[in-house]
């Protein structure tokens, strides 16, 4: 049987591959004149990509290309939500990038490739599809990170990352390859079903399970596969490290819906233990590190960690609350932490990285504004009410709580006490200590109001959280 | 005749292999590349096996796929090395130590 390709389901990627495929060139043929030219064509082709994919969010739903990739209202929010991200990441980015010599075309080459490889990730049912988009993404982020040629630590990042990253590309494909064996079949839909029949033998697949979720721990940065999240954080440009710690974060929590979920969702049972295991030790080790750390970019990174606790904690759930809830802080996390990276950058200058938490001394006295805004991103991860950080992990408690599973759940509350110590430790340093340097903000005037929306939104949504619980609710029911 | 377990065992073995070789080298950052290389043709005498033993064409095509990607990525990886050794003129793992924290 032979049926039509509907190519309308990805046409959102068709026009994001031709539109890279014309800003590379476009930076080919322009060489060191091309930064600019290609910074608004990739904004142009990221806000276009949106339109389209807003447009075709109320059409029917399904499978297409042979049943490799779909197209649902889960993968259209997630699209909506990485391309949002990449726009406002690349206007955070254009004025540090500048500063340091690294305002080049090849940067926005990268970013477009890897944000149509996050969004291949989104919309793979097949394992073959999941692969290409994870391997696109990822080897366009190796490459950012090791952008700054002349860093010694940006360089040393990379080279972890890049090994640590292969290696979870193989262990993730091993475990394919016995689940591929096990079931007969790389298409999640056959998968499922295969699985759901019966019939085939538990241990093999739990032998594959093991190595699938080592696999997603790598790319999520779970506890006891996190190490080299705190050093890329740490080493890369910060400008990289704002790309790497918002949208791919979301690719990754989809990659382990669609593979865990909707894949293996029957086999839940076998996997269910495993990712209690991560996702309390990403918890503990994740918030108890972090309040050792010096350097604002590397405690952001812990607290990367604990967060992805937090979202394995509603996927481990098993149920359609749970799902929803781990979709809305996925969604919440990675707007925080935007404005996260986004306030390092914006204190930021040039030979000044604004990466020590000393640097944040007395920032309330310089610049009011700035510093209230930072206040409300760090209660907001630090889960106080009203801010939306709160509403992400009660949902996510709720939802281990709902299948009675209390000593998780009493774990994940102690953690997020001990994880507001060292978010309010910012707030004290920018209140309450005494400034060591007077130097005035000289971030561009998009960059300073872009960050202010971020920071107010993440405000708003506190108090009018609804709206977009609603949505992640009406994804999974 | 040879059964569809030991193309597995020889999988497995070869997968065993390049995870220790990662996880035991502390001397350079080549034999780390040798070692994801083959980790993935592990991978693939694995999918080559199942798809000959079930008669499926797919995990063939996958193999496909994989060496081309593999191909992609000892690029990167390299160029990355080279990268590195001009900034700290080392290729040595345990000299990769400057984060820390």
């Amino acid at each position: 049987m032979f049926e039509v390709t509907n190519m309308a389901f990805a046409l959102p990627e068709m026009f994001m591959l031709a539109m890279a495929c014309v800003i590379l060139l476009v930076v080919a043929f322009l060489g060191k004149t091309a930064a600019g030219p290609a910074y608004m064509l990739s904004q142009l082709t990221l806000a276009i990509t949106m339109v389209l994919i807003y447009q075709s969010m109320g059409e029917t739903a399904g499978l297409t290309f042979d049943g490799t990739y779909i197209k649902d209202i889960f993968s259209d929010i997630l699209k909506l939500a990485i391309c949002a991200l990449n726009i406002v990441v690349l206007i955070y980015s254009t004025s540090y990038l500048k500063e340091r010599g690294l305002f080049k075309g090849e940067y926005y080459v990268l970013a477009i490739f890897s944000t149509l490889g996050m969004m291949i990730m989104v919309s793979a049912y097949h394992f073959l599809t999941l692969y290409l988009g994870l391997e696109l993404m990822s080897l366009c982020l190796y490459a950012m990170v090791a952008m700054h040629r002349d860093s010694a630590v940006a360089t040393e990042a990379a080279m972890k990352y890049f090994i640590l990253g292969a290696i979870a590309s193989g262990i993730l494909l091993y475990g394919m390859s016995i689940i591929y064996g096990a079931t007969g079949s790389l298409a999640l839909t056959t998968i499922a079903d295969t699985i759901q029949a019966g019939g085939i033998d538990n241990t093999v697949l739990s032998f594959g399970l093991v190595f699938l979720i080592i696999g997603i721990g790598f790319k999520l940065g779970a506890v006891p596969f996190h190490m080299w999240l705190p050093d890329v954080y740490h080493g890369a440009p910060t400008a990289v490290t704002l790309f790497i710690a918002t949208a791919p974060k979301i690719a990754a929590f989809a990659m382990a819906m669609r593979l865990l979920v909707d894949g293996l969702g029957d086999a839940h049972q076998y996997w269910q233990d495993m990712v209690i295991m991560l996702s309390v030790l990403s918890m503990i080790i994740g918030n108890v590190v972090a309040i050792a750390q010096t350097n604002l970019k590397r405690m952001l990174a812990y607290s990367t960690i604990s967060h992805i606790g937090f979202i394995l904690l509603g996927i481990l759930s098993g149920s359609q609350e749970g799902y929803a809830a781990a979709m809305f802080y996925a969604l919440v996390y990675s707007l925080m932490s935007l404005g996260g990276f986004g306030m390092i950058i914006l204190m930021s200058r040039h030979g000044f990285e604004a990466d020590n938490i000393d640097d944040f001394k007395g920032l309330s006295s310089r610049n009011p504004w700035y510093a209230l805004m930072m206040l409300i991103l760090m209660f907001s991860m630090a889960g106080i009410p009203p801010l939306v950080g709160f509403y992400a992990k009660l949902t996510v408690i709720k939802s281990v709580v709902d299948i009675n599973l209390m000593s998780v759940a009493v774990v994940a509350v102690v953690m997020s006490v001990i994880g507001a110590y060292y978010y309010l430790r910012i707030i004290k340093v920018m209140y309450f200590d005494k400034a060591i340097q007077h130097e005035v903000l000289q971030a561009p005037v998009d960059m300073r109001v872009m960050f202010s929306v971020n920071a107010l939104t993440v405000f708003v949504l506190g108090i009018f959280p609804g709206s977009l619980l609603a949505l992640c609710a009406s994804v999974f029911s | 005749m040879i059964a569809l377990s030991d193309f597995l065992i020889l999988g497995a073995l070869l997968f065993s292999l390049s995870v220790a070789g990662i996880f035991i080298n502390r001397k350079n950052i080549i034999i780390l590349l040798m070692c994801i290389e083959l980790m993935l043709l592990a991978v693939n005498l694995n999918f080559i096996a199942f798809a000959h033993f079930s008669g499926d064409i797919a995990g063939q095509v996958f193999v496909f796929f994989i060496l081309t990607v593999a191909a992609a990525e000892a690029a990167i990886g390299l160029a990355i090395l080279v990268v590195l050794f001009r900034n700290i003129h080392t290729i040595n793992v345990a000299d990769l130590d400057k984060l820390k924290g």
